[in-house]
């Protein structure tokens, strides 16, 4: 899994899936429409300012609120390679890995990096890098399953992955 | 000897069928229901279709609520129900509701009979953890663990934790459920349960009715919780074999079973309760509250939208009118909340005062249509979350309150108690 690297944008705790994308934008799933809209209510300028590879860094409660899969879905449409927080609320915790939106808890690094900072990220050393300050901070590694099954995109292509993997083996032998 | 267990433990260990679980265990379990509305479907849809499996697994558990945007506000919101309708066609979807039959999810599921107690349940919708009112192991998930469970009829959890909260003493005139978990969450903060299972019990949840209780159960997940628990007794037995052909299955706490945390809270001491923007747990007494004019009161969804809040609000208009400035609009939870409020005549007594009713829908609450907030607008509103521009513009505000308050509210104009009405409490 490759590093991530980019600019930090900063939001407080119980960032909820109200702000991450208003229900009014729910008559659609298009992840590229979504993204037009995420965090609209916290950064009105959010959307057309963040750039592919940027990283969110918040505080406790991540995601709280709604089951709606569109946040995590927004957050990744609109570029960001990753969420650093204190702690995330349980659904979208889940909704994020199936989604394939990689998630990282750092209770200490979601403290201490500031906005416009330059991160680097190594999900699979679990090790989060502020290039700004030079300090770093661990986090729980990612193990190799979870890895996979972001790289793939989400949990549904990755079981879609396995599945023609297992055919083409059957197919071989 | 087998290990004490609290109420989530006894449901997941029989339905993972395993003598005894722990927290922080992963268990695999069948699903006895799987829902989704007009918003969360069409995302499951989609990932049903592209994993390529032709039948969802049970077409009699599947259960789909086009209830968020209805009746339709767009063409978009049309659009995504008209997938789900096809869908429901192709499938033989048995329990898809839209139009005249349709309610809002947590108010039609326990109405029709669907849910019943020691039921699992997973939802895309987050206040699926209502149905905890019955006893029922009920919990809000993604569209993509939902499709997996259309697949597979199963799903996987993590054990929670318990937290068992106790209600002790009398209630004050005009306390409700609503204001219990107000208070509770108040308490605990918005993450004071994250990925936890809240017990509710003790002498006060035995004397609430099932509509209160619902109304409790559904705010589990505004502390953060995985499941909303209260142990099943004489009342939702009645509860359940008055709505539903299915048998119930009863789990209880084990008496030794071992919490996280216990706290009891003393009621008598809790006043009706108001959370505050832009958080549910910012709560206040209400004697605390001063004077804050409102434009907007809703009252209804899927926490306080049952025929006994509606019969609340109406003891409260009857013979008074809606203050002019402001919209006081009622939604009644479902077509047979709706008929009966017609037959007791609440609905009259609602016109009667200038207020709105209007169809089942969760329309204002996630601010979808009917009743959006402009720039600077406050709404007193029964409905479960006050986030930043929940009900409309992000800088319009929206207070939590019980059907009781808000009613009162509309009123007088600005956030007030039923006390303030001269009303009194029939014990």
């Amino acid at each position: 899994m490759e590093k991530i690297r980019g600019r930090v944008w900063r939001f407080g705790d119980d960032v909820d899936t109200d702000v991450i994308i208003p229900a009014r934008y729910l008559n659609t799933s298009d992840p590229k429409e979504l993204a037009k809209h995420c965090m609209e209510d916290a950064r009105p300028d959010f959307a057309r300012k963040v750039k592919p590879g940027d990283v969110i860094v918040a505080g406790k409660n991540f995601g709280c609120g709604s089951s709606r899969e569109h946040a995590p879905i927004a957050i990744k449409a609109a570029g960001v390679a990753c969420v650093i927080a204190e702690s995330f609320a349980r659904i979208f915790y889940r909704n994020a890995f199936n989604t394939g939106l990689l998630i990282l808890e750092s209770p200490e690094a979601a403290r201490e990096i500031e906005e416009g900072h330059e991160v680097e990220v190594d999900p699979e050393a679990g090790l989060i890098k502020d290039l700004t300050t030079g300090k770093t901070y661990r986090c729980q590694p990612i193990p190799p399953f979870m890895k996979e099954l972001l790289e793939d995109g989400g949990l549904i292509p990755h079981i879609k992955k396995k599945f023609a993997r297992v055919r083409l083996e059957e197919d071989a032998s | 000897m087998k290990r004490a267990m609290t109420l989530a433990e006894k449901i997941l260990a029989a339905k993972a069928g395993l003598e005894a679980v722990e927290p922080g265990q992963l268990i695999d379990v069948p699903v006895d229901l799987a829902l989704a509305n007009d918003i969360t479907a069409p995302i499951a849809i989609k990932i049903f279709r592209e994993a390529g499996i032709p039948k969802v697994w049970d077409r009699e558990k599947v259960v789909l609520v086009m209830d968020h945007f209805t009746p339709n506000k767009d063409i978009q919101s049309a659009e995504q129900v008209r997938l789900c309708r096809e869908f429901a066609r192709e499938q033989g979807i048995v329990h898809y509701f839209e139009g005249g039959n349709c309610g809002i999810e947590h108010v039609l599921l326990p109405e029709r009979g669907l849910v019943v107690c020691g039921d699992i349940v997973i939802g895309a919708d987050s206040h699926t953890c209502t149905y905890g009112a019955l006893g029922a192991f009920a919990t809000g998930v993604g569209s993509t663990d939902l499709a997996a469970t259309w697949i597979t009829g199963r799903t996987w959890f993590r054990v929670p934790e318990t937290i068992k909260f106790v209600y002790r003493g009398k209630l004050r005139p005009w306390v409700t459920g609503k204001d219990l978990i107000l208070h509770t969450i108040g308490d605990i903060g918005v993450d004071g349960a994250l990925y936890k299972a809240m017990e509710f019990s003790g002498e006060v949840i035995k004397r609430l009715s099932m509509a209160e209780r619902f109304t409790m159960a559904n705010m589990a997940i505004e502390a953060g919780g995985k499941v909303g628990l209260i142990e099943p007794d004489r009342k939702t037995l009645n509860y359940v074999r008055k709505h539903s052909q299915r048998e119930p299955l009863v789990f209880k706490a084990d008496r030794k079973a071992s919490y996280l945390e216990v706290r009891e809270y003393d009621c008598s001491k809790i006043e009706p309760q108001v959370a505050f923007p832009h958080l549910p747990s910012n709560t206040k007494p209400i004697s605390d509250v001063g004077h804050i004019d409102i434009d907007q009161v809703v009252i209804g969804s899927c926490t306080n939208g049952r025929l006994e809040d509606l019969a609340l609000a109406a003891k409260i208009f009857k013979g008074r009118k809606v203050n002019s400035n402001v919209r006081a609009i009622i939604i009644p939870g479902s077509p047979a909340v709706y008929r009966e409020a017609l037959r007791k005549k609440y609905i009259d007594v609602f016109v009667e005062a200038g207020a709105i009713v209007s169809p089942p829908t969760c329309g204002p609450c996630l601010g979808g249509h009917m009743g959006i907030l402009a720039k600077g607008e406050r709404a007193v509103s029964t409905t479960n979350r006050n986030f930043v521009g929940r009900m409309g513009h992000p800088e319009s505000e929206v207070y939590l309150a019980s059907p009781a308050v808000a009613a009162a509210s509309a009123i007088l104009g600005r956030i007030a108690s039923p006390e303030e009405l001269g009303l009194r409490v029939e014990v």
